[in-house]
């Protein structure tokens, strides 16, 4: 891996107030650079969602620092985090989160459009996006007449319209039935590999273990394993079913060397 | 071009119901505003009609006089004295005051008496539609407008009433020459004016003043104001911002118009405030996902402001259609509704203004918003 594009460093993330204030963070330290597939994996309620939006800069850590592009985030107000996410950033979601009143090029462009690209050149590369994305038939259709998967791919292409450094992906297959999961983990990782993009896949799907290049393992907001299965090994594994407990040992990756 | 004004109209015509909420809200507004604002630029006109019209340059009129329709007299000597200043070319007498008109049915009804000397400098009757204003030099001779008919019995040229028991002849009608308080105007020569009305013929309630070509009118007023201490010398434009203030402030009929438009621009703000926000509301999730995909507060906010503008522009355009009813419909009646270029272009920088206050509840709404809820639903 290269120079990280995000990185937190002993991330704590207190959530909500009074008797409901949980730690869903405890000293998290994880860094995911470009052109590889990172898997992030724990039970429900580990704290995956939480270090996703931290690392996404949707939220900002209790303490800990937040490294994007190598520039720290601490002292970033609201408007400059949506900076931040603007130039490096692409998100897919859970429900996707499409515009249900805008067609699926117009979702597509909306990325662009509030980076302030609306020119010919940005409907091109929507285009582009779409077809990337296998979509290139659809892109008239509005959310509500695409399946779940397209739906997702639609996501996808906007999440990858604007060239983000980086794609954060909260359990994108989770409303998806196996073989329509297994297409969007497919699109993720070609996105992953060809395009040189980080792309950090939040899941506690284990179907999805042959597609990744690492995975890391956070449960009660710690990260318990960080490693890379030797290629063979995920791809023979497709069941997957036990690929999230293996943790490391050879390749896991040195995240502390950097104070 | 952007995608703000179509998600913005998107949003906006996706809930039906809430955009017809909405509309209403705006029309029910604006057209308020219309009407109590088409009704002060109506009744302003119509206070100081009879002055507009008058052929003078400075009015003398009877000390603490008020408007124009609050007789009191002032003596002959005072138009020799003001015939007198420098500057002065003609003062002609003017003589007003209420009368009884005998219908040819035998019923009666007040009148408005308006006498001037038809020969000279004065007031006589416009917009006629029917005869001459010159035949009101003729014994008897009447002009009344075509909107008393009715009240006066009398439809024709030619025909035959009678004024406190002296026979009158209708020779003139007018039109559109209407009095706010009801009361006909009925116009006649000034003698005939002063028996009516019964004035003593050495009396007059104004006298118009024409100062000589190139005199200076301030100069003249002052001179007048000097030399006819018992009286006060107003010229025509202060005459009619005095009788428009007494009419819109002294008698409150300003301030319940005043207070009509303001109670429907509040009504209206309200409403649109109120289905915009929670249009945002029902919207959250996507401008979240907005937020979330790193759009600036800057870009939703213009979203915000364009379904504000967009609803506005909606109920102006349909606003404006009933003003335009409203208007057609009062145009005969004594007070008629009237919109002016200047009106249109006030009330619909009066609606987008309502509507841009009304985004910012949602603004407020939408600046809180948290971009990390788009995970969780
Ligand atoms: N807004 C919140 N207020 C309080 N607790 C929260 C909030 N969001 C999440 N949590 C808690 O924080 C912990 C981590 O949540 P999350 O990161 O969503 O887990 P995961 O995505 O791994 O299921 C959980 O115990 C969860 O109940
Ligand atoms: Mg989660």
């Amino acid at each position: 891996m290269t120079e990280p594009v995000i990185e937190a460093i002993d991330a704590v993330k207190f959530l909500g107030e009074g008797a409901g204030r949980v730690q869903a963070l405890k000293g998290v330290s994880l860094a995911v650079g470009g052109g590889e597939l990172t898997l992030l994996m724990g039970p429900s309620g580990s704290g995956k969602t939480t270090l996703l939006s931290i690392l996404g800069c949707m939220l900002t850590p209790t303490s800990g620092t937040v490294r994007v592009g190598g520039r720290a985030t601490a002292d970033a107000g609201p408007e400059e985090l949506a900076k931040i996410r603007r130039e490096n950033i692409g998100f897919v979601f859970q429900s996707y989160h499409l515009f249900p009143t805008l067609n699926a090029l117009d979702n597509v462009r909306l990325a662009l459009d509030v980076r302030g690209e609306n020119s010919h050149r940005a409907m091109q590369k929507s285009k582009e996006a779409l077809a990337r994305v296998g979509l290139a038939l659809k892109m008239a259709s509005y959310p509500s007449e695409l399946s779940g998967g397209e739906q997702q791919r639609v996501a996808i292409a906007r999440a990858i319209v604007s060239n983000p450094a980086i794609l954060l992906a909260d359990e994108p297959t989770a409303a998806l039935d196996s073989e329509n999961g297994h297409a969007i983990m497919e699109v993720l990782a070609e996105i992953a590999r060809e395009q040189s993009r980080g792309v950090l896949v939040v899941t506690h799907d284990p179907r999805i273990v042959p597609f990744s290049d690492r995975i890391v393992s956070i449960e009660d907001g710690k990260i318990i394993g960080d490693k890379r299965p030797a290629d063979g090994e995920a791809r023979a594994d497709k069941s997957g079913t036990a690929a999230a407990e293996r943790t490391d040992k050879p390749s896991r990756k040195d995240r502390k060397r950097k104070p | 071009m952007s995608l703000a004004p179509k998600l913005a109209f998107r949003n906006l015509f996706h809930d039906r119901l809430r955009l017809i909420a909405t509309v209403i809200g705006i029309v029910f507004s604006i057209v308020l505003v219309t009407v109590q604002m088409g009704l002060y630029v109506s009744f302003e006109r119509m206070v100081t009609v009879m002055i507009d019209h008058a052929d003078a340059d400075l009015w003398i009129v009877p000390r603490g006089t008020k408007c124009f329709e609050d007789p009191s007299l002032l003596d002959e000597r005072e138009r020799f004295r003001a015939l007198s200043v420098a500057g002065v070319a003609s003062a002609a007498p003017l003589v007003i005051g209420f009368a009884q008109w005998r219908t040819p049915s035998g019923g009666n009804t007040p009148i408005f008496m308006i006498g001037s000397d038809p020969r000279g400098a004065g007031l006589e009757p416009w917009n006629v539609v029917e005869g001459r204003a010159d035949a009101l030099a003729i014994p008897g001779a009447v002009a009344i407008d075509r909107s008393y008919f009715d009240r006066l019995e009398t439809t024709r040229v030619g025909e035959y009433a009678e004024i406190g028991d002296q026979r009158v002849q209708v020779l003139a009608i007018t039109n559109g020459i209407r009095s706010f308080t009801t009361t006909p105007y009925v116009f006649s020569s000034i003698e005939r004016a002063r028996a009516y009305t019964g004035t003593a013929a050495n009396k007059a309630s104004y006298f118009l003043v024409r100062v000589t070509p190139g005199a200076n009118v301030m100069q003249v007023r002052d001179s007048l104001r000097a030399r006819l201490p018992d009286t006060e010398v107003l010229t025509t434009a202060e005459f009619r911002e005095r009788s428009a203030n007494f009419w819109m402030f002294g008698t409150g009929a300003g301030f319940a118009l005043f207070a009509g438009a303001m109670l429907g621009l509040i009504v209206g703000t309200v409403i649109v405030a109120q289905t915009l926000y929670s249009s945002t509301k029902d919207h959250l999730n996507e401008f979240a996902t907005l937020r979330a995909i790193g759009s600036s507060g800057g870009y939703i906010h213009k979203v915000i402001i364009f379904q504000a503008l967009l609803s506005a522009l909606i109920g102006f355009c349909l606003a404006s259609v009933i003003g335009w009813i409203v208007v057609l419909a009062t145009a005969d009646t004594a007070l008629p509704v009237v919109i002016t270029p200047l009106m249109t272009a006030a009330l619909l920088v009066l609606t987008v203004l309502m509507c841009v206050v009304s985004a910012v509840a949602a603004i407020m709404k939408v600046t809180r918003i948290d971009p990390a809820m788009v995970f969780t639903r």
